[in-house]
């Protein structure tokens, strides 16, 4: 199955990429296992995946929770809290 | 409704006169938000902020009555004394006015996908979000304080 992920703000200075498309193994099918499957190749994304409340999730522009599934051709963006306004 | 995230300035002036005229409102409340001492660059996801921020006018809709809604987001390099944000709502009566402004103003600072970078003397940081933005907001959930 091939997603979209994209990286926003601090985020995606730590990562050093704004935009991936990445191929998900089966069995990753929801929003935590995909974070899961992020946080574990290591390195920055260990760093940056660490703290759960630092980092919010949106699927196809609309915000989810954790047990929310991922589909084929979906779009994930990660972030941190907002500061707009 | 409109809702535009832009780079460029606003005219907050023509965006109150506007809505003022359609002859039911009695009442057009706005906010301008202002960079406050330290240059910024303001990241946005393009396309979901003009989501989110359509959503939080909706809300403010449907819990208070009102004639039209304005809401502009600046993005991208901004200095001390420029204008980032507006929001403009037009209502018969005051109250739902002022309410419904506040409203869009504390569900936008904690929902719509933007992120504040200072450019500060001693280097570059990312905003913090703030626990009392959190706490403006949920007071619109609490049943006891509820405006509406």
């Amino acid at each position: 199955m091939k997603i979209r992920i994209l990286f926003f703000a601090s985020l995606r200075e730590q990562l050093g990429t704004g935009a991936e498309e990445i191929e998900l193994p089966a069995d990753v099918a929801t929003v935590s296992a995909l974070r899961a499957h992020l946080k574990a190749r290591g390195g920055a994304y260990a760093k940056a995946f660490a703290d759960k409340s630092l980092v919010r999730i949106a699927v196809n522009q609309e915000m989810v929770s954790p047990a929310d599934a991922v589909k084929q051709g979906d779009e994930v963006a990660f972030f941190p809290p907002v500061t707009g306004g | 409704m409109k809702v535009s995230v832009q780079k460029d300035d606003f005219d907050a002036g023509a965006e109150i006169r506007a809505l003022s005229r359609d002859s039911s409102v009695g009442a057009v409340a706005s906010f301008v938000g202002v960079v406050r001492e330290v240059p910024m660059t303001l990241e946005h996801y393009a396309g979901m902020t003009e989501r989110e921020i359509t959503k939080i006018v909706e809300q403010a809709g449907s819990r208070w009555r009102v004639r039209d809604v304005t809401v502009i987001h600046r993005y991208g390099e901004l200095r001390p004394t420029d204008q980032i944000v507006l929001v403009v709502v037009a209502s018969a009566h005051r109250g739902d006015a002022f309410a419904a402004c506040e409203f869009i103003m504390d569900y936008l600072k904690t929902r719509a996908p933007f992120w504040k970078k200072e450019l500060r003397p001693e280097g570059a940081r990312w905003v913090e979000a703030r626990a009392s933005d959190d706490e403006a907001a949920e007071r619109w959930e609490s049943p006891a304080k509820k405006a509406g």
